[in-house]
């Protein structure tokens, strides 16, 4: 078991009147080597959550247990923590500031304390992980980058820290389609070549139910669903309660279904919609 | 009747260099379209195409540099017009927390009459209306920090409202919100656009461009395409050649196409692929 989450809760300005409970008795388990999406609305407690996973916010009860150690009693540094979960947060490359890509990428491992040898390596590492040419892009300023390539930088400078676990907190908002499509096969390709477990926080269903192995649902300071994509995105209603939706794709099976006598679909993504279809077209004619 | 003529626009942004040289970029080269008032006009492309550059130059917060822009036919390079232009063309943009700027939202969305020197009176009737319209004015008297995201942007809706515009344009202004508020915004840009107001949104979503009854798409600060919503997404080079995907529902009807099942090429919405299927296997 990766990651362990027990009954945490915690309040913003306890005791003042501007009181939230933000986690409300939240457990939930990552195990090794998966992709987490979490989903829910503005202000449901899911970046309090994140902050939770690598000691940003202590949570005021209950446990976090990270590969075994606990990150919630005061037994785990926290710099061992922040090793261990990299945290990338919204519109990542407002943070980039040093002169150079590799500089960039190279702060946090050299901050580490570790070997040149040992930073240029990983540096290269990483870069050419988040789907970037080391060599074409490594002396250039951040900010003459589009703004995809900027987002993967700094991206590779968490990568560069050699996370146990990747946290991405909205990685694809306000990027065309074209950079978007290249941060979610980065994603995929982090997980493949690093087989790390990835929590992915994002509004878009669609890239949720493509990449997840399981979901999250965060509504009002709680957990309120918790299982695999197909299960997640086949209560449609439930969603739609909590402010969140099925994917547009998902939205038109469900229609379907309400509209052809006998049809039940089971489809995650496009392609599997489509092959559901034909066999609906096909079977009637 | 054109609301928008931009007539051979040419804007650049000047750089300057590490050794204090400067160099210009070029961030529109050479655009033309027209506007027509009560249109709904989605503009596209890829970051960096010069979307927002483009949006800026539509109501005088850059002036061209090359070229002109009229709005009703004043000249949005004319100083002297430019609180004219700019209370007939207003901009919500994409971060709803940059753009409020009063702790009450009722405060916020006076902000901008109060700045034309409008009669308290009227401030207020703008005020309700606006926040009516955009279903806020229950929440008139609550903290813009006790709002969700789509709920702010709502009310930078509103503050532009309350200018009275002719035409709005809305920079991105889903790009930041979850689901909910998507839809709510989304909703609001297609009533106020069918109560009259020009409607100009640029966006990353397809869904939400094929909403639209004309679609602008930029390249390298040129326009690519311009066209209406079907023409351009039943062509599937022209939205690989502009960086663009094609939206949820056509997307679907190719992957159909594709298993050589045979089904029309007019199908752009998930409404009419499910009527289709529906009628097909009746």
């Amino acid at each position: 078991m990766a990651i362990e989450v027990k009954n945490i809760s915690y309040t913003y300005s306890p005791g003042l009147p501007g009181e939230t409970l933000a986690l409300d008795d939240v457990s939930f388990e990552i195990e090794d080597g998966q992709i987490c999406g979490i989903i829910g609305h503005t202000g449901s407690g899911k970046s309090t959550l994140l902050q939770t996973l690598n000691g940003l916010i202590k949570p005021s009860q209950g446990s976090i247990t990270i590969d075994g150690d606990c990150i919630t009693d005061g037994s785990t540094k926290l710099v061992e923590i922040r090793k261990k979960v990299g945290l990338v947060f919204q519109y990542p490359e407002y943070q980039l500031f040093e002169e150079t890509v590799a500089k960039d990428v190279a702060f946090g491992p050299k901050n580490l304390g570790l070997e040149h040898d040992e930073i240029d390596r990983r540096v290269r590492e990483a870069i050419e992980l988040v789907g970037l040419d080391y060599d074409s892009i490594c002396e250039k300023s951040p900010f003459e980058l589009s703004g995809g390539q900027k987002r993967r930088v700094a991206i590779a400078g968490v990568i560069a820290m050699n996370p146990k676990i990747l946290i991405l907190d909205e990685p694809t908002a306000g990027l065309d389609p074209g950079a978007h499509a290249d941060v979610i096969r980065m994603v995929r390709n982090i997980h493949e070549e690093l087989g790390i477990i990835i929590i992915l926080v994002s509004h878009n269903m669609t890239d949720i139910a493509n990449i997840s192995d399981k979901v999250i649902v965060v509504n009002k300071a709680k957990i309120v669903a918790d299982g695999t994509a197909r299960e997640v995105f086949s209560r449609r209603e439930f969603l739609q309660s909590m402010g969140l939706d099925v994917p547009p794709v998902i939205d038109i099976m469900h229609t379907l279904e309400t509209r052809v006598e006998g049809f039940h679909s089971v489809a995650i993504n496009a392609d599997e919609a489509a092959d559901e279809i034909c066999t609906l077209l096909k079977q009637k004619k | 009747m054109s609301i928008i003529s931009v007539q051979n626009l040419i804007y650049e942004y000047v750089r300057t260099l590490e050794d204090g040289s400067t160099r210009k970029y070029r961030a529109i080269d050479g655009v033309s379209f027209d506007i027509e008032a009560g249109s709904f006009v989605a503009i596209i492309g890829r970051n960096g195409s010069g979307k927002s550059t483009l949006a800026k130059n539509l109501n005088g917060l850059l002036v061209p540099d090359e070229g002109r822009v009229l709005i009703d036919g004043m000249d949005t390079a004319d100083d002297d017009l430019i609180w004219d232009i700019r209370s007939r063309i207003a901009m919500v943009f994409q971060n709803p927390d940059n753009q409020i700027v009063s702790s009450i939202i009722e405060d916020d969305v006076a902000f901008g009459p109060e700045n034309l020197g409008i009669e308290p009176d009227e401030i207020r009737r703008r005020v309700d209306e606006a926040l009516n319209a955009v279903g806020m004015y229950e929440h008139r008297m609550k903290g813009a920090h006790m709002l969700s995201g789509g709920q702010k942007q709502r009310v930078a809706i509103a503050g532009a409202l309350a200018m009275r515009p002719d035409c709005i344009i809305f920079d991105e202004p889903t790009a930041m919100l979850d689901p909910k508020g998507r839809s709510q915004v989304m909703h609001i840009i297609k009533q106020l656009n069918a109560e009259g107001i020009t409607a100009i949104l640029i966006t990353h979503f397809m869904e939400e461009a094929q909403e639209a009854d004309r679609i602008i798409v930029m390249k390298d600060g040129s326009v690519y395409s311009d066209s209406t919503p079907e023409e351009f997404f039943a062509d599937r080079e022209k939205i690989k050649g502009a960086g663009m995907a094609m939206p949820p529902a056509v997307d679907l009807r190719e992957r159909i196409a594709d298993r050589g099942v045979d089904i029309p090429e007019e199908i752009m919405t998930g409404e009419t692929l499910v009527d289709y299927i529906v009628e097909q296997v009746k």
